[in-house]
């Protein structure tokens, strides 16, 4: 179908709507917190307008670095983890016959329906040493006595990896089930195992769709905060939880912001980042 | 022996036999065409053949050594798929290069072949293009190039010119038959267009409902269909019901055909004659009266149709035999016994 391109004022008109909700849910409130961040803060939790650079300043410490670089390597630990176990399983899936594919994709939404306080609670007495999965290991004699595998940096991942892994698989089927079935069948009269088409062909013929679920899982799991509560000591806190600690309980609004705003550049100078190499390969 | 054996070979699935008991040798250096309507199991048999689909019973030897156990990357064949399934993220060079990379063959070595496979399919030089910028002829020679790369002792290609225009597809079947000629190597090729197995085969094979229905050589199948699935399949046919009498002539529509005889204990069956073979005189002796219902002029060949007592004979002459027959004109239609197949009903 063939459209005329939009002449008058009135034309633009059903651009209205979702232009209005992007600048009252997104445009709005994050030029208040650009603008808070640069706000100065006042004891007992007020700010009043101004411009100081305090809060970035601050931010730029030894500590606060490494709270950004735990963040940061914990978010690309999660994503890396979820597409490698991702990718080969929803492949896998969508060679399956309709009705498994219909049971996992149920069961897969279901779990997005938890919400993170419950699958961290959930998962805190899994690891816990009084109900946790150990004591089902200790009877098959794998293990003297239970234990408890919380907190840690391992309970941690567990956790954002359960609750990110639906995300991924939801993303990766589209794509995967498009994917043209003779590919690897070419691949394999040509001389190639299964596993070495799978990761020679397969794998490369969709880097486009892994870069991107790379980075959507990776600015979800940025976002995590609750989960590394429950589930980790407090050297294991995101820069998420804390803003959150910043915002809340030190009612340091300015200072919140200015993290906030700094954990979204940082962000998107990745994405880019990853971007960028990714479109370079493609010409090569 | 050398080549290709197919041994009671069945393929089903649950209850359905896709493949039903095929038995068929192919001579090595043979180009087989096999052919047969939608669903008749042409592709299934071709895949088995690949190791893509296991067979249910059966073996099929590959110079005399039993390759159904054997996994599909190590049966050494070349195949192209009706999608070609050129990797989309390789260039041409690339595509038509990687069997020899899983080989681990010279870089320098690569180079070489890849530009003489080019060159053999007319496109040298085209190694650096992404494949995504080809036509549709070029991506199908590519898929050539790359299925031949290793010198297969098998080329199979299901349906590789359906996607083509008629008039790319007539050249590519002319091109792919002189190829094979080249390389001598035994071919198969799945198509549902006939003409396209009588222009390359040397073996066609028509399949239907999962049997083998006959196989043998085009100018065969087509003068000597072994079923009336087979001469309805190829070409076009008439097929008239055909009964012996107490005199042991052959009626046909009521009328004798001088010199046609049925096999003996055989008192009903059907006749083909092709179109072609088809005479229609006015005023005549002899022959089945008719009447002229319509006529389509194509130029090239004049197809008239002639309804004898409710039955319709098509008649095929080219403009210079047509004579003043028109549309509607009572005509005497002579079926010459040499040119008839008589089959079991
Ligand atoms: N994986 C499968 N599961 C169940 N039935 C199948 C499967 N693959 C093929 N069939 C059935 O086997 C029969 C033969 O299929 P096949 O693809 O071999 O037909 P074909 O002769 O290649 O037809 P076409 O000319 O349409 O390509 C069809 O009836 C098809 O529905
Ligand atoms: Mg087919």
């Amino acid at each position: 179908m063939k459209r005329e391109p939009p002449r008058t004022i009135a034309d633009y008109a059903p651009l209205a709507f979702p232009a209005i909700m992007l600048i009252v849910f997104f445009v709005v409130p994050f030029s208040t917190m650009i603008a808070v961040s640069f706000f100065r803060r006042q004891q007992g939790g007020f700010y009043t307008p101004d411009f100081v650079i305090d809060n970035y300043a601050r931010f730029l410490s030894a500590f606060f670095g490494g709270v950004l670089g735990f963040s940061l390597m914990l978010a690309i630990t999660v994503a890396v983890i979820c597409v490698a176990i991702a990718f080969p399983f929803t492949y896998l899936l969508t060679k399956a016959s309709r009705r498994v594919q219909i049971v996992w994709l149920v069961c897969l939404l279901s779990v997005l329906s938890l919400s993170e306080v419950i699958i961290g609670f959930a998962w805190s007495t899994l690891f816990s040493r009084t109900a946790g999965i150990t004591n089902l290991l200790v009877p098959l004699g794998l293990m003297s006595e239970s234990q408890a595998l919380l907190p840690g940096i391992g309970a941690v991942l567990t956790g954002m990896v359960y609750q990110a892994l639906p995300y991924t698989i939801l993303v990766l089927y589209p794509a995967l089930v498009r994917l043209d079935p003779t590919l690897l069948e070419a691949a394999r009269t040509l001389g190639a195992s299964p596993l070495r088409g799978f990761f020679g062909i397969i794998v490369p013929a969709l880097r486009n769709t892994i870069v991107a679920t790379l980075i959507m899982v990776f600015v979800f799991a940025l976002g995590s905060y609750l989960l590394p509560q429950i589930l980790g000591r407090p050297q294991h806190w995101t820069l998420s939880v804390h803003i959150t600690d910043q915002a809340i309980y030190q009612s340091n609004m300015p200072f919140a912001a200015a993290m906030a705003v700094f954990l979204v550049l940082i962000s998107l100078a990745l994405v880019g980042l990853t971007l960028l190499v990714g479109g370079r390969k493609e010409v090569a | 022996m050398s080549g290709l054996v197919f041994n009671d070979v069945s393929k089903h699935f649950g209850n359905f036999a896709a493949v039903d008991r095929v038995n068929l040798s192919v001579p090595h250096g043979t180009f087989v065409c096999m052919l047969g309507p939608s669903g008749c199991g042409k592709t299934t048999l071709l895949r088995m053949v690949a190791g893509l689909e296991e067979s249910t019973t059966g073996t099929i030897l590959l110079d005399g050594k039993d390759i159904t156990p054997v996994p599909t990357h190590k049966r050494n064949l070349g195949m192209v798929f009706q999608s070609l399934a050129l990797f989309p993220h390789l260039t041409v060079g690339e595509n038509v290069a990687y069997p020899l990379r899983i080989r681990s063959m010279a870089k320098e070595e690569q180079k070489k072949r890849v530009e003489e496979l080019l060159t053999l399919i007319h496109l040298p030089g085209y190694a650096e293009r992404p494949v995504s910028k080809l036509s549709g002829g070029q991506r199908q020679r590519v898929a050539i190039a790359r299925a031949l790369a290793l010198s297969p002792r098998l080329f199979l290609l299901d349906e590789p010119l359906s996607a083509l225009d008629a008039k790319l597809r007539e050249a590519m079947q002319v091109e792919l038959r002189q190829l094979q000629q080249k390389l001598g190597i035994t071919t198969i090729v799945v198509t549902h267009d006939q003409r396209e197995a009588m222009t390359m085969a040397d073996l066609v094979v028509v399949m239907g409902d999962g049997r083998i229905r006959q196989a043998a050589s085009p100018i065969d199948i087509y003068r000597k269909p072994a079923d009336a699935f087979v001469a309805d399949f190829i070409g076009s046919t008439n097929l008239l019901t055909v009964e012996a009498d107490s005199a042991g002539r052959a009626i046909v529509l009521g009328q004798p055909v001088p010199g046609l005889s049925l096999p003996n204990g055989m008192a009903k069956g059907l006749i083909s004659i092709r179109p072609e073979d088809v005479h229609l005189a006015k005023n005549a002796n002899g022959g089945i009266r008719g009447k002229v219902t319509f006529i389509r002029d194509l130029g090239g060949t004049i197809e008239t149709f002639v309804d004898a007592s409710g039955t319709t004979i098509v008649a095929v002459t080219t403009p210079r035999e047509r004579g003043d027959i028109t549309a509607g004109a009572e005509v005497n239609v002579v079926l010459p016994a040499d040119s008839c197949v008589v089959l079991k009903q």
